[in-house]
């Protein structure tokens, strides 16, 4: 790849992203998912970046995953959007920061429709109105959480503890960037880098001392593809969904995988065992995966953050090689242990993925 | 004696002024670059015929030398007014003109393919544009050196009937032109498959569909109905492209060495400026209109400006000289009217 016709395509697509203030919305599903992510980001923000950052307690899904997903009403997923930004008028802000991908692009599709068709605003707001006598203005700034975060890596790289270099050979850590299909591909002019080419977590991956690896299906779904899962009769396209993804990276020896959706690290982490299971194959180094992490769960990593608070025992793939790489010290005694030092639960045994 | 100042010195404007300059008129031909021949000389053969369009820029060279155009190279126009029927024009040199009609020759660019940014160009050395192509014709490949690609790809319709590009029209000269440069290139890899990647193959001009042929029968290149989606490259730096091939409906993988992209024509920068200098009004596909479609192809809404070649539209070499000489014709109508 020619970095010149690549430097030219990422400064065609930057964005403005605030500065402070952010009403901050979760993911419906990456609390489950991978639950330390979205706590490592609040914590980012509040103690290392010192930024003011709000969450509401009344926020509620925003539909997406059922409006991808086929069965939710347009009319119904507006009004639902648009009670969120009354929640965030409410609380007195401005900024408005989703923790999911698919949050985001809902959010982006809804306003550009507004701004295209004026007279469905009209309507939602009424709608809105009556069923809960809720008004609302629309965000000023709407950015990822992903964005917040590529704003600020240079600021993360210089409090990091940890470089993403591997120790044994002094080389970059070797990374393959998986983005959301939601975040730009519907509207590239919103994403950090466009659509074919995004930027945002290699922003992040370059300032922290790793290296993003290209690969043909770079730009693949990861499997969720919400119908492909959703709709259980799908499921064994969303494996071979992921399948090929796997099949074209790891000839490129990927030292990890870093995302930023939520169903996206769920997908690559999981169907790697899923593959394990059903074809005996394994992607990673020495029967262990490629381990597949957040960009919140990076971020707390160099920052120095321990592993399991930052929830990297939820992970299928095990992510103890990459830490090792990277000299990263951890506990195994502390794995599986909660905040109290009650036993989380141990995982069974894959039967050909290797886990510590 | 009559003026007439012509804006663009490619074919057009070189075959307007010795049509107008044989019919007895001043006339003044005004050229930004430091030669003449516009696109057509960056081309090294042209279709159907594969002559070299040095012959055809020669051609026209040798009659225009026989007139008395006055030709002014590395000039371009930055002032224009009209006085009663006599435009004032000023060039960037500062030079004067007076002109009683005005030919508008700007032409076309060829369509930047960095746009199709899914197609790799400017990402991925081996993705080339038709322009590229001929570069390699001219230099005989110098700059691929001991590369022998084995398997190589012609993409159609590159920012033409792309609504996503913004431009919904045909370029009408890609598809000939794909399957000339196909035919160029295996002369030089008679050993590589080829592939042309097409929406619709539109052979309308004489001795194309002949050419066609010629390329299935002879050459045995590879004409699939397909749209491309998306290019990457593999670890060993080759192409991977994924395409639809409508006819069956069918998603398709293909490992190319080498892609090339065939950029339709949009509004050359010089025909956007003179458009806004004297103010001339443009088609729904940004080209300059001309004032009746279908009756006049040369007549613009300004009184006394005229308008040839590929400043209205695509057009093939032959056309483009055509409307030209009736371009003359028509100023010649109107200057004794």
């Amino acid at each position: 790849m020619k970095l010149e016709g690549l430097k030219k395509i990422w400064k065609e697509y930057q964005k403005e992203i605030a500065d402070n203030n952010y009403f901050y919305v979760r993911s419906c599903v990456r609390q489950n998912f991978f639950p330390g992510s979205e706590t490592t980001f609040l914590r980012i923000m509040k103690e290392e970046l010192g930024k003011n950052i709000y969450e509401n307690p009344c926020h509620t899904t925003c539909t997406a995953i059922g409006y991808h997903g086929d069965i939710i009403p347009l009319d119904t997923v507006m009004t639902v959007v648009a009670r969120q930004f009354a929640l965030m008028t409410e609380s007195g802000y401005e900024n408005l920061v989703p923790s999911c991908i698919t949050s985001f692009g809902l959010y982006t599709e809804v306003l550009d429709t507004w701004h295209h068709f004026p007279e469905i605003e009209e309507k939602i707001r009424k709608y809105l109105k009556k069923a809960t006598g809720r008004e609302f203005e629309k965000p000023k700034n709407l950015a990822h959480a992903s964005d917040i975060i590529y704003k600020f890596c240079k600021e993360i790289a210089a409090k990091a503890k940890y470089k993403l270099i591997n120790t044994n050979t002094g080389e970059p850590i070797k990374v393959v960037d998986h983005i959301g299909c939601h975040y730009s591909k519907m509207f590239p002019s919103k994403g950090i880098g466009g659509a074919e080419y995004p930027y945002v977590l290699q922003g992040m991956i370059e300032a922290w001392g790793g290296e993003i690896i290209d690969y043909p299906e770079r730009r693949h779904c990861c499997g969720f593809g919400f119908r492909q899962f959703i709709v259980q009769a799908n499921r064994g396209y969303s494996v071979s969904c992921s399948k090929k993804k796997f099949d074209s990276m790891e000839q490129y020896k990927p030292d990890m995988i870093i995302t930023n959706c939520p169903g996206c690290p769920m997908f690559l982490d999981k169907l790697q065992y899923a593959i394990s299971e059903m074809e005996g194959k394994v992607y990673g180094e020495n029967g262990h995966g490629i381990p597949v992490f957040t960009y919140e769960e990076v971020a707390g990593l160099v920052l120095g953050y321990d592993p399991w608070d930052i929830g990297l025992q939820v992970h299928q793939v095990a992510c103890e090689p990459l830490l090792d790489k990277i000299g990263i010290p951890y506990d195994l005694s502390k794995k599986y242990l909660d905040v109290n030092g009650g036993c989380l639960g141990k995982p069974e045994k894959a039967n050909v993925l290797k886990t510590y | 004696m009559k003026k007439i100042i012509i804006i663009g010195g490619g074919i057009a404007g070189m075959q307007a002024a010795v049509k107008l300059s044989s019919l007895g008129y001043i006339v003044d031909l005004i050229e930004k670059e430091d030669d003449l021949g516009g696109q057509v000389k960056k081309w090294k053969k042209i279709f159907p015929y594969l002559d070299e369009s040095s012959k055809i820029i020669e051609h026209i060279t040798t009659n225009l030398k026989k007139s008395n155009v006055n030709i002014h190279t590395n000039s371009s126009i930055s002032f224009v007014e009209k006085k009663s029927n006599t435009f004032r024009l000023i060039s960037n040199k500062n030079k004067h003109y007076e002109a009683d009609a005005i030919v508008v020759a700007t032409g076309f660019d060829v369509f930047d393919a960095h746009k199709k940014e899914e197609y790799g160009y400017g990402i991925f050395p081996n993705v080339i544009t038709n322009e590229d192509l001929e570069k390699l014709f001219h230099s005989n490949f110098a700059e691929w050196e001991e590369k022998k690609p084995e398997k190589i790809g012609f993409i159609h319709c590159v920012g033409s009937r792309d609504a996503k590009a913004g431009n919904i029209y045909c370029s009408k000269v890609c598809c000939v032109t794909a399957v000339k440069q196909a035919i160029e290139l295996k002369q030089h890899f008679p050993n590589a498959d080829v592939y042309c990647f097409y929406m619709d193959l539109r052979m309308y001009g004489k001795h194309f569909e002949e050419l066609y042929k010629e390329a299935q029968e002879r050459y045995n290149i590879n004409f699939v109905r397909a749209r491309l989606s998306e290019v990457n490259e593999t670890i060993a730096q080759k192409l991977l492209i994924k395409v639809e091939d409508t006819l069956t409906s069918k998603p398709m993988k293909l490992t190319l060495d080498c892609i090339v992209l065939m950029a339709g024509m949009v509004p050359s920068k010089g025909t956007q400026a003179i458009e806004k200098l004297l103010k001339l009004n443009i088609d729904e596909n940004k080209f300059l209109a001309v004032k009746q479609p279908v009756l006049s192809e040369n007549e613009s809404n300004q009184e006394g400006v005229f308008i040839v070649g590929t400043a209205t539209g695509p057009k093939t070499i032959t056309d483009t000289l055509n409307d030209a000489s009736a371009c003359a014709l028509a100023i010649h109508e109107y200057l004794n009217k």
